[in-house]
C-alpha cells in the first residue's frame, strides 16, 4: 500500500491488490495516509501455495471484497475519473482526551474493554491520583516527549509524553519505582504489540542494579507469574504498545494468525550473581552498574532441553535448525551455562559454535514463506550474508546465523539444568530488520 | 450506582492527516504501459505472470511490465522513478 500512494503522489494511478483478509488494514492505511479513497481491489486469500491455474481463477473470478470481477475493479481504478469523493473527508485531526468524561467505575471498566484499549484481563483504572503517584517514579516532566509507536513499518505512528506510558502503567498495575524501566522500554521504539501476521511478541531482558532495587525475580519462576515486577513490567509493555501506537484490534491494528501467549507478558532479569559469564549487557558494550532493559522482537517458536548431556551438540543442533528465520534467544538456568563453562566454552565460543553449527541445506532453507519474502530479495541484490546463500547449490549447507545474531542469558532457579530457545532477534539496523528501534535502553535515564 | 471518577484517556496522541490526491485516472489503457509491480510475497511474482497474461488476451493494446522493488516492505525511490519515467499506470500486490 505504501509504495502504491508513493506511487500516486508522483503521478501514476495505481490499483493496490491485497487478500480480502486485509480489507480493513487497507482502507485503515489509506485513511491515514490522507488517500481514503485509494483504488484498492481484492482478490481471495490466500496466495501463497496457489497454482498458476488457481491465481489465474482469482483474476478470472470476482472480488470478494468489492462483489464485482475483479479485473473490472482494476480497470475502473485505473480509469475511473477523479470525483468529489476523492477529495472528500481526507484531511483531518484526531484530538485525543486527556481525561475522559467521568463515569462510575464499572462503566469506565467496561468503557475500557469496549474501546480495546485493555488486555481483557482487569485493569486498573487510571485515576488522576494514581497516575500522579505513578509519575513520581521519574523526575522527567510528565509533558516530556518519550518517543513514538507503530503496529509495523508501514503503518503511521503516534506520539507519547511521560504522562501517556504512566497511564497504561498504572493500567497493568505497576508500581512508581518500575517507571523507569517502563519509560525505557517505551524509549525503545519497539511494539510489543506488532501486527505482523507472524504473530510476533516482544521479550524484555532487564540487567543492572535495578533488577534488585524493584524486587525483580531471575530465580524460580523467573519467566513466569511469580513474581509482581516481572509480571507487570511486561504486562505494561504490552498495554502501552497498543494504545500508544493507535492500537492492537484483530484485523484493523493487529493481524497475528494466532496470537502469542508471551503478548501478555514476558519480562525478566538476568541472574547475574550465578551466572559464570559476564552480564548481557556488559557483553554488549554496558557498565555493569547501569541498568538496562533489551528487546527481543519474535517469541513464535520455543525449543527446550536439557544439558550440557553428552548428546548435547546434536540436540542444540536440532533447536537450532528448527526455524529458518529468526534466530534465538538461548535462556539457560544457572546449572546449564556452569555445566558449559566446566567444558571450557565461553559465552562467547558457545555462540560460535552455535552459528557454525546451525546449518540446512540451501534448498531448506529457502522454502520458508519469510524467508523467501524478505531474504530473497536481499541476496538477489547481492547483499551478504543472503547473497552466498542464494549462491550455494541446492544441497549445500548454509549457516542460519551469524554470531551476532545468537545471544545468551543466564536466569532460571536451578530446580533442573534446562534451557531454552526463543525465536528472538536483538533489533538493531541490518538489512532486512525494516522495524528500526533501539534494541538497548538505559533504564538509568528515565529515574 | 457508585459514585463517578475521572481517569485519563490511555491513548497516544494520532498525527495529523493531511489529504493527498489521487494521480490523474487515466482516459483509456490503450496503448498505455502498465507496469505490474510484485511486491515480493511469495507467489506475487506468479500472479503478477498471470496478470500480464490476462492484459495479452483481453487488452493487448496495453503494454504490461512485470518489476520488483529492491526489498519487500521498503520503498525502492529507483523503482518508483521508473514507472514514473516509463509508464502510464500501476498495479501492485498481492500484499498489504
Amino acid at each position: 500500500m505504501g509504495f502504491a500512494l508513493a506511487l500516486e503522489r508522483q503521478g501514476i494511478p495505481t490499483v493496490p491488490v491485497s487478500t480480502h483478509v486485509f480489507a480493513r488494514l487497507a482502507k485503515a492505511t489509506a485513511l491515514a495516509e490522507g488517500m481514503p479513497t485509494a483504488r484498492n481491489v481484492f482478490v481471495p486469500q490466500p496466495v501463497v501455495g496457489r497454482s498458476p491455474a488457481e491465481l489465474r481463477a482469482y483474476i478470472d473470478g470476482v472480488d470478494p471484497i468489492l462483489k464485482r470481477p475483479f479485473m473490472q475493479g482494476v480497470i475502473e481504478g485505473l480509469t475511473r475519473p477523479l470525483g468529489a469523493d476523492d477529495f472528500k473527508d481526507a484531511s483531518f485531526e484526531r484530538n485525543i482526551p486527556r481525561l475522559l468524561e467521568p463515569d462510575t467505575e464499572d462503566n469506565l471498566q467496561q468503557l475500557f474493554i469496549r474501546n480495546s484499549w485493555t488486555d481483557f484481563l482487569p485493569i486498573i483504572l487510571p485515576t488522576e491520583e494514581r497516575v500522579d503517584r505513578m509519575l513520581k517514579g521519574t523526575k522527567h516532566a510528565r509533558d516530556k516527549i518519550v518517543g513514538r509507536l507503530q503496529p509495523t513499518a508501514y503503518r503511521e505512528s503516534w506520539e507519547f509524553d511521560v504522562e501517556k506510558v504512566a497511564v497504561n502503567a498504572v493500567m497493568a498495575g505497576a508500581r512508581p519505582e518500575y517507571l523507569p524501566v517502563i519509560l525505557a522500554m517505551a524509549a525503545s521504539g519497539i511494539s510489543a504489540r506488532s501486527s505482523s501476521t507472524n504473530s510476533f511478541a516482544t521479550i524484555s531482558l532487564v540487567n543492572g542494579p535495578i533488577r534488585n532495587e524493584i524486587g525483580m525475580n531471575s530465580g524460580i519462576g523467573a519467566l513466569g507469574p511469580y513474581n509482581h515486577a516481572n509480571a507487570t513490567l511486561g504486562r505494561a509493555y504490552g498495554l502501552f504498545s497498543q494504545n500508544l501506537q493507535g492500537g492492537s484490534v484483530p484485523g484493523d491494528t493487529y493481524l497475528g494468525t494466532f496470537g502469542n501467549f508471551l503478548n501478555y507478558s514476558a519480562c525478566f532479569p538476568e541472574a547475574e550473581e550465578r551466572s559464570p559469564w559476564a552480564p548481557f549487557h556488559v557483553d554488549e558494550g554496558f557498565r555493569a552498574n547501569e541498568s538496562t532493559v533489551s528487546i527481543f522482537f519474535g517469541g513464535w517458536y520455543t525449543q527446550s532441553g536439557y544439558g550440557p548431556r553428552a548428546t548435547w551438540k546434536e540436540k542444540f543442533i536440532r533447536c537450532l535448525t528448527a526455524d529458518h528465520f529468526s534466530p534465538p534467544l538461548i535462556v539457560m538456568d544457572p546449572l546449564v551455562a556452569r555445566g558449559f563453562a566446566a567444558l571450557g566454552f565461553t559465552k562467547r565460543s558457545l555462540i560460535e559454535w552455535c552459528a557454525e553449527n546451525a546449518q540446512l541445506s540451501a534448498r531448506d532453507y529457502w522454502d520458508d514463506q519469510w524467508v523467501s519474502t524478505l531474504h530473497r530479495p536481499l541476496g538477489v541484490a547481492g547483499i551478504e550474508p543472503f547473497a552466498s546463500r542464494l549462491k550455494a547449490a541446492p544441497d549445500q549447507w548454509v549457516n542460519l546465523f551469524t554470531p551476532d545474531d545468537i545471544k545468551i542469558v543466564v536466569t532460571g532457579g536451578e530446580t533442573q539444568a534446562a534451557f531454552k530457545m526463543f525465536a528472538g532477534r536483538l533489533q538493531k539496523p541490518s538489512p532486512g530488520n525494516f522495524l528500526g528501534g533501539t534494541a538497548i535502553n538505559v533504564i538509568d535515564e528515565w529515574r | 450506582m457508585g459514585d463517578k471518577i475521572t481517569v485519563h484517556d490511555p491513548r497516544g496522541y494520532p498525527p495529523k492527516v493531511v489529504g493527498k490526491r489521487l494521480a490523474n485516472r487515466l482516459e483509456s489503457l490503450d496503448g498505455k504501459v502498465v507496469y505490474l509491480i510484485d511486491c515480493l510475497f511469495e507467489n506475487s511474482d506468479n500472479f503478477m505472470v498471470q496478470l500480464k497474461e490476462w492484459f495479452a488476451e483481453h487488452l493487448p493494446s496495453v503494454s504490461t511490465r512485470i518489476i520488483k522493488p529492491r526489498e519487500c516492505w521498503i520503498d525502492d525511490p529507483d523503482m518508483r522513478a521508473t514507472i514514473a519515467a516509463q509508464g502510464n499506470a500501476a498495479i501492485i500486490g498481492v500484499g498489504l
